[in-house]
């Protein structure tokens, strides 16, 4: 007898049709259709007269309470139910034991998933509170007054007389992650370069090209060179704001990327300048950077390249260490130093590198924040946060914590309908968003997805501004590093002291 | 609340300490008996030439601070005559630490190769003010200030300032909000011969505190005044703005009229020295040797006052102020937020 009904993992999740409500009596199948994970199927039922219809039936092996069933069924027949755990164990709960089964019952592969870290670790940002104004000073209202949230990233000297680099223009301090031409597909990286036009502001290709259809909105865009060189060339660099060294990312810190050669279509083929069909490999270090030194060497070959009109830019993974090695990278020539979190998202990363490795952004980007002070190189480089943004006081708070703006991914994705099922590595997203897919790309509509990006920007520059006033501040660099104007609530000194805020009441 | 007059004699016309006493004495609403005080310049005309040392020992005429900060100083000035300055208790303010005041200059060889003569005061002042229980009220030339827990008018009569003339005095009448009431933050506040009183409650102070740290200024007070003195300090002789540059970092224009102007040094400033912004209410008056700077926030936040009577100038958060000093004065306005209003002197007094 086989044993592999032992391994058998069933998904956490079903959906269950309300057959009254249910529009299968008229042919209705758009459930089906919109499935793109196929977990659900139609069943023949015997009509009244005989006649056979067809039902929607859940085939209890794929649903990843992506909700796309539910949001497109017009009737709205469709719930999605989550199953009972798998043990009953206080200890072993259902996710070690069920990947143990996937595991030995597989192949024996690396587990692997979408999206950012999903662990229990503490979110500063919700233990970090706003000072605002009472009495003593008065509030600003940014109806009435004047709210500036422009912010300049680059290269600035210390003192009067000194040069300012090149410098990007953010008319609202939040920028577009990096994010990939295959890992997204061209709709929707058309989306973002239209969106941070109008609004002024930047999107990143991620490491996967700059595709020619995009070329002419260069002006709002940072291209990447990571670590597969994918798409380099001196004219794809030449064509951005901004070029990008992707030393690392926060969801797999010390990790290359995979794209699968299945993915790889002709029009990625041609954007990543790699051959049809092939695996596209991110080797996990940089095979020409095995030291800061080296690093320094790719910088300025990147700015000789483009004749050092561009700044140039380096993202690191949050690490323990991140002060230090912030400081080695404002010395070795960056003009930006991205810090990603280990809440940052990713199309695909190995599960146990997702959950257990880097550090969380507001630490990092205050510890590496204050190092650059103390060592009175602060000005000489601006700093992006990100990883585990989820609301516009969160931007605000790292701009307090030291940031000079900040990344957004996963909020981008979600703008457009993402609902966070964490499935992106299979190129089966049934919002459109990371896949390639003729009849799944097509879900998104580059216009309304211009629209909806234009809007989360607008909306959170709102509150930003609303935030500001509520702490009497008029211009939003008089709050990058302003460890003032916040408070600490229910942290240990160690935390308070890493963060560099005094405690509620204090 | 805080309540700030200057009067400004731009010829250098000496006057003594009532009429000052008196303008600040009917903005009494403004404060509340927490602090105040008095800068004062042309205080020491025969000493010109050496930097008078107003200095507060908390522990008394007996405390061994004393001792401790005047070897400090042998070791790093020569003190060419030192005194106590004369106080006059009264049935309001019955008692305050013990004040000096010394004339000193600084022992040459010891300036450092990178130092100005100026730096080299500051790292002293700066070293003195780390000394439990000493501070330093005053460090320019020529100048001083009068400064303690009280209503200003009772501060004034404390050391009888009646008894001292200048051509520029200052006052300040203090409603602490953010720090307790002390003799020594008790306004003005001063580095070398500039001295600010200052109006406000400043929502940058996280941003400028750690900038200015960068530049080995240490703000020990944690006063907003402080903070508006060392940027200014940074600005003009650290980073040889001028004094219009300088008022446009702590209070530049609006992004948009720079773009729309295309004011390419002024975008150039507002980028190298966003930290230095000074955000939140505040009017201020800074006094030098040679003139004033009167400023308000971009907001208009505070009251400010201005006015000139032919070569004097005045500025208040009260115009009652100015209509006590001078009942019928030429000039009088209200400058706009963030649009400074700047005094020179003509010749050196």
């Amino acid at each position: 007898m086989s044993m592999k009904n032992n391994w058998k993992v069933r998904p956490p999740f079903h959906p269950e049709f309300d057959l009254e409500r249910c529009d299968y009596k008229n042919g209705c199948t758009i459930c089906v259709k919109e499935c793109s994970f196929g977990e659900i199927s139609l069943k023949p039922l015997k009509g009244k007269n005989g006649d056979i219809l067809y039902r929607p039936w859940a085939n209890m092996r794929a649903c990843n309470s992506c909700q796309r069933c539910v949001k497109m069924c017009p009737p709205s027949a469709i719930h999605i139910l989550s199953q009972p755990m798998h043990t009953s164990h206080g200890y072993w709960k259902t996710e070690p034991v069920s990947n143990i089964w996937r595991q030995a019952g597989s192949k024996g592969g690396v587990l692997l998933v979408g999206t950012g870290a999903t662990g229990p670790q503490k979110r500063y940002f919700d233990h970090m509170m706003f000072d605002a104004c009472q009495v003593t000073n008065p509030s600003i209202d940014p109806l009435r007054e004047p709210m500036e949230i422009r912010r300049y990233l680059g290269r600035k000297a210390e003192r009067y007389g000194g040069e300012v680099g090149s410098q990007l223009k953010l008319d609202v301090p939040i920028m577009f992650g990096a994010m990939s031409f295959g890992a997204l597909n061209l709709r929707v990286q058309e989306a973002a370069a239209r969106a941070t036009r109008k609004m002024g502001t930047y999107w990143n290709t991620g490491e996967g090209g700059f595709h020619e259809r995009l070329r002419n909105y260069g002006g709002n865009t940072i291209v990447q060179v990571a670590s597969g060189r994918f798409g380099v060339s001196e004219d794809y660099m030449k064509s951005a704001a901004a070029v990008e060294i992707k030393i690392g990312q926060g969801a797999k810190p010390g990790i290359g990327g995979h794209l699968p050669g299945e993915k790889v279509s002709e029009a990625i083929s041609k954007t990543r300048m790699i051959p049809e069909g092939s695996d596209a490999l991110s080797p996990a270090p940089h095979h020409d950077i095995y030291s800061i030194e080296d690093l320094r060497q790719l910088i300025y070959a990147i700015k000789e390249a483009t004749d050092y009109k561009l700044p140039v830019s380096v993202k690191i993974s949050a690490v323990n260490n991140v002060a230090p090695i912030v400081s080695g990278i404002a010395r070795a020539g960056a003009d930006i130093i991205a810090i990603d979190g280990f809440r940052g998202g990713t199309g695909a990363t190995p599960l146990q590198i997702r959950q257990n490795t880097g550090i969380p952004i507001e630490l990092a980007i205050s510890a590496a924040d204050r190092r650059l002070t103390e060592e009175g190189i602060r000005n000489t480089v601006s700093l992006v946060a990100s990883g585990g943004i989820q609301t516009s006081s969160d931007v605000l708070k790292a701009i307090c914590l030291g940031a000079d703006a900040v990344y957004l991914g996963t909020p981008v994705l979600i703008s457009l309908g993402c609902n966070v099922c964490q499935r992106c590595f299979t190129g089966r997203c049934p919002y459109g968003i990371t896949t390639n897919r003729p009849g799944l790309a097509e879900r998104i509509d580059v216009d309304e997805a211009t629209q909806a990006l234009s809007n989360l920007l607008h909306a959170w520059g709102e509150e930003i501004k609303e935030l500001m006033g509520s702490m009497g501040i008029s211009a939003i660099e008089a709050l990058r590093g302003n460890r003032d104007r916040l408070r600490g609530v229910g942290l240990n000194e160690q935390e308070l002291s890493i963060l560099g805020i005094k405690h509620a009441g204090a | 609340m805080c309540g700030i007059v200057g009067i400004i004699n731009t010829d250098g016309t000496l006057i003594d300490g009532s009429h000052i006493r008196e303008a600040i004495r009917i903005q009494r609403e403004r404060g509340n008996g927490l602090g105040g005080g008095f800068a004062v310049y042309g205080l020491y005309p025969e000493n010109r030439d050496k930097y008078a040392f107003h200095l507060m020992y908390e522990g008394g005429r007996n405390s061994p601070v004393i001792s401790i900060v005047e070897d400090y100083l042998e070791t790093k000035t020569y003190i060419y005559q030192s005194e106590q300055i004369p106080v006059y208790p009264n049935d309001r303010i019955s008692k305050g630490p013990y004040f000096k005041r010394y004339f000193l200059k600084p022992i040459e060889e010891f300036i450092g190769p990178e130092q100005t003569e100026e730096d080299y005061i500051v790292e002293v002042v700066m070293a003195i003010n780390k000394t439990e229980g000493a501070f330093v009220l005053s460090s320019g030339k020529n100048m001083g200030v009068f400064k303690g827990v009280g209503y200003p008018e009772d501060v004034a009569d404390y050391f009888r300032i009646e008894n001292y003339t200048g051509y520029t005095w200052t006052a300040h009448n203090r409603f602490p909000t953010n720090t307790p009431g002390w003799w020594g933050g008790a306004h003005p506040f001063t580095l070398l011969d500039k001295a600010v009183v200052h109006n406000g409650e400043i929502t940058s102070y996280g941003t400028n505190v750690r900038w200015l740290e960068m530049f080995g200024y240490y703000c020990m007070l944690e006063t907003d005044t402080e903070v508006i003195s060392y940027i200014y300090d940074k600005l003009t002789r650290k980073d040889n703005l001028t004094k219009e540059d300088a008022c446009f970092v702590m209070a530049p224009s609006l992004w948009e009229t720079i773009d729309r102007t295309n004011d390419g040094k002024k975008r150039y400033l507002r980028q190298i020295y966003g930290p230095a912004i000074v955000n939140g209410p505040f009017g201020i008056v800074l006094t030098h040797k040679n003139g004033a700077i009167v400023l308000n926030d971009r907001n208009k936040l505070r009251p400010v006052v201005c006015a000139q009577d032919g070569d004097t100038y005045y500025a208040s958060s009260e115009e009652c102020s100015i209509r006590l000093l001078s009942p019928n004065v030429e000039r009088i306005w209200s400058p706009k937020g963030g649009e400074p209003v700047i005094i020179d002197f003509l010749e050196e007094f």
